[in-house]
């Protein structure tokens, strides 16, 4: 009953819709892959080249400034990453670090007009949420295929996967954030003849920022969470070493390693929540 | 001269609009139309003039469709039908560009929940409109630091909108919009949310604020002491439908339906009732003609104890009390001169019942109501408590 239609071949389609993508926007690849993934991977180094106790001196003292001049974060910052130096993943570190600035820099650039577009329009309202559903559920190493075959093996793609997992909660965010505004202040920025950019940055977005703040926070926490996965095709940094110690079997590295990417996320965890509140 | 001249303007919100229009023109009632086509009838065709320098008050329950027309008057809220005259320019029809203009430099609002921005400071809210007009810096704190003086708060300007009381908060919302110095003040329910005793003071300080500034309010309210209170004039309204325009106590005395009549049946009668609406025609003698024989016939044939004198001209003199007059009959005196008293009480034509009130009760005779020295009518006891109570002779006496 249920096979009078033959199997669809829609594996077959998307191989041929992916290697026509690659095929008429390789101008547009290769030169992220090149240009872009020097830049990227130059940062990293030069973090990396970076005195470590510099390092830990400047994001002690940033700490305690955005905590409000309290020591807790800044004391656990200092441990945590002296710990991290100590286990010798310092260099790890910094190209993880690297790839979740530039991961949640991405998704923030595009999530944030994307949620503004949808908090404006019903359309892009419709067209955008079956699409931020499709991205945050479907599972992350599927998307590792095609970022590989636009951009190769390395960082970038590592990006890419990254930013394709963590923009939707900025996206929906922001959206919600401007879509909460009250109608009365709403009505009051009319009443006085605002245009509709004059609304948008003199009264949606300041009403709006700790909310779209808690969707940057989700992001940059999603994108940190990409780490691992994005080692599967290459990125260097802490991901890499949990893998290699799953590869090898081996308990305590991975650990370590993991424990790594724990103190970076409470750090910047911390670091932009506190910057919501201010 | 009218700044204001809003005709035949219509809301309906839905999808079948021009079906349900029609269906109001064969004179179909709200509800049947939203049975018949699901839409809602905001406003039926309201039209009204508003002149300069006046308050115009729209009131009505909630639901009969206040906030919805003071909303077409400003295009907040787009009307389906009908125009909206605003110094000689049609807003109904006019593009986005020229609405803008006319928001920003004719017309400001104030908000029933004040609408002020929260993350920007007391001065930073009241500037807003000056803002978004491009003015410079420090020419817009200027004038924004005015109005707040104009409006009692000048010292708070570096505070946040949720460090002040609701008073106050109200206040930054009049002065925002008087920053922008509109020709046009509207106010939607602006006082509704106040407790009571803090209301009653915006509104003395906005009819003081108008007596200097003579804008043209178009001020909303649920309340129809409010409305009497501030209000030149008063539109009620139900369904969407303006059943009335006059000024108070028009619409007090002469309610034109029994809708208006139930509305106003249960105002405070004593805070719009003056003097000439329950005085009587009063019994007089006239002291160049009459003696003590005239007055004392007078008074035993209306059962008095007291009658008013007064001369040729309606002047009034005094009164005489009942035993005076007879003692003088029996001395055989020629005039009231000798027995005339003067400690009667007086008031004006205009002067509110409360204010009778109190003085009635001390008062040994009926109260004297006169215009430039005429006696125009006499208030009895009764007629103020009757009016108190809302009783039916009220205008009849009047």
């Amino acid at each position: 009953m249920l096979d009078f239609i033959p199997k669809i071949p829609l594996a077959d389609w998307v191989n041929t819709a992916v290697e026509r993508i690659q095929d008429t926007f390789e101008f547009i690849f290769d030169p992220i892959k090149e240009d872009f993934g020097g830049f990227v991977e130059s940062t990293a180094e030069w973090l990396s080249q970076i005195p470590p106790i510099l390092v830990i001196i400047i994001v002690a003292l940033m700490t305690f400034f955005v905590s409000g001049k309290k020591f807790g974060l800044s004391i656990f910052a200092i441990v945590g990453l002296w710990f991290v130096y100590n286990q010798e993943l310092w260099e790890q570190l910094m190209y993880t670090f690297t790839l979740v600035v530039f991961a949640s820099l991405i998704s923030i650039i595009i999530g944030i007009p994307a949620g503004i577009w949808m908090s404006k329009s019903k359309w892009a309202q419709a067209i955008i949420t079956p699409i931020l559903d499709f991205m945050q559920t479907m599972p992350a190493f599927v998307y590792l295929i095609p970022a590989v075959v636009f951009f190769g093996i390395g960082m970038v793609p590592g990006i890419f996967a990254s930013v394709v997992f963590a923009t939707p909660p900025v996206v929906r965010f922001t959206n919600l954030g401007i879509r909460q505004v009250s109608a009365e202040l709403v009505e009051a920025a009319d009443a006085f003849g605002t245009t509709g950019s004059q609304k948008l940055f003199k009264v949606e977005l300041p009403m709006a920022r700790k909310t779209i703040m808690a969707g940057v926070n989700q992001t940059v926490m999603l994108a940190l969470s990409m780490v691992v996965i994005a080692s599967m095709i290459g990125s260097p940094g802490l991901g890499d070493e949990v893998l290699t110690a799953l590869q090898r079997s081996q308990e305590g590295p991975g650990f370590v390693a993991g424990l790594g990417i724990v103190i970076l996320a409470i750090i910047i965890d911390r670091v932009s929540q506190n910057l919501n509140k201010g | 001269m009218s700044v204001i001249k809003v005709n035949n303007l219509s809301k309906v919100f839905g999808k079948k609009t021009k079906e349900a229009l029609s269906l109001l023109d064969e004179g179909y009632k709200k509800e049947e139309i939203l049975k018949k086509t699901g839409c809602t009838v905001g406003v039926n065709r309201a039209s009204f003039e508003v002149e300069e320098g006046e308050v115009f008050v729209i009131m009505g329950l909630s639901g009969s469709g206040k906030s919805t027309l003071v909303r077409l008057l400003n295009r907040l809220i787009d009307p389906t039908e009908g125009d909206v005259e605003v110094g000689g320019e049609n807003l109904a029809k006019v593009g986005k560009e020229r609405l803008r203009k006319v928001r920003r430099e004719k017309m400001s609002m104030v908000f029933q929940k004040f609408g002020l921005f929260p993350f920007r400071t007391v001065l930073e809210n009241t500037e807003f409109g000056l803002e978004i007009q491009g003015i410079n810096k420090e020419e817009r704190a200027n004038k924004a630091k005015e109005a707040l003086e104009l409006v009692g708060l000048g010292s708070f300007i570096h505070q946040y909108p949720d460090q002040l009381s609701g008073g106050m908060q109200q206040r930054v919302g009049l002065a925002r919009a008087l920053a922008n110095d509109p020709e046009v003040l509207l106010m939607d329910e602006a006082f509704s949310a106040l407790d009571p005793l803090i209301r009653k003071d915006m509104q003395d300080e906005l009819l003081d604020l108008q007596e200097k500034m003579q804008k043209t309010i178009i001020f909303i309210t649920h309340d129809l002491d409010e409305a009497l209170r501030i209000g030149d004039r008063i539109a009620l309204m139900k369904d969407g439908s303006i059943v009335q325009i006059g000024t108070p106590e028009e619409i007090l005395v002469n309610p034109a339906n029994d809708y208006v009549e139930r509305f106003v049946e249960d105002v405070d009668r004593s805070k719009v009732l003056t003097a000439s609406h329950i005085m009587k025609r009063p019994e007089t003698v006239d002291i160049e003609k009459h003696g003590p024989r005239v007055a004392l016939e007078r008074i035993r044939e209306q059962g008095l104890s007291s009658i008013y004198v007064v001369d040729r001209s309606k002047q009034l003199k005094g009164y005489v009390i009942a035993e005076d007059v007879k003692a003088a009959r029996e001395k055989e005196e020629k005039d009231l001169h000798t027995i005339l008293r003067t400690d009667m009480p007086t008031v004006g034509l205009e002067a509110p019942i409360h204010e009778i009130f109190e003085i009635i009760h001390d008062a040994p005779v009926p109260v004297a109501v006169v215009e430039e020295g005429k006696l125009k009518g006499i208030i009895v006891r009764g007629a103020v408590i009757a009016a108190l109570a809302n009783g039916s002779g009220v205008t009849e006496d009047a």
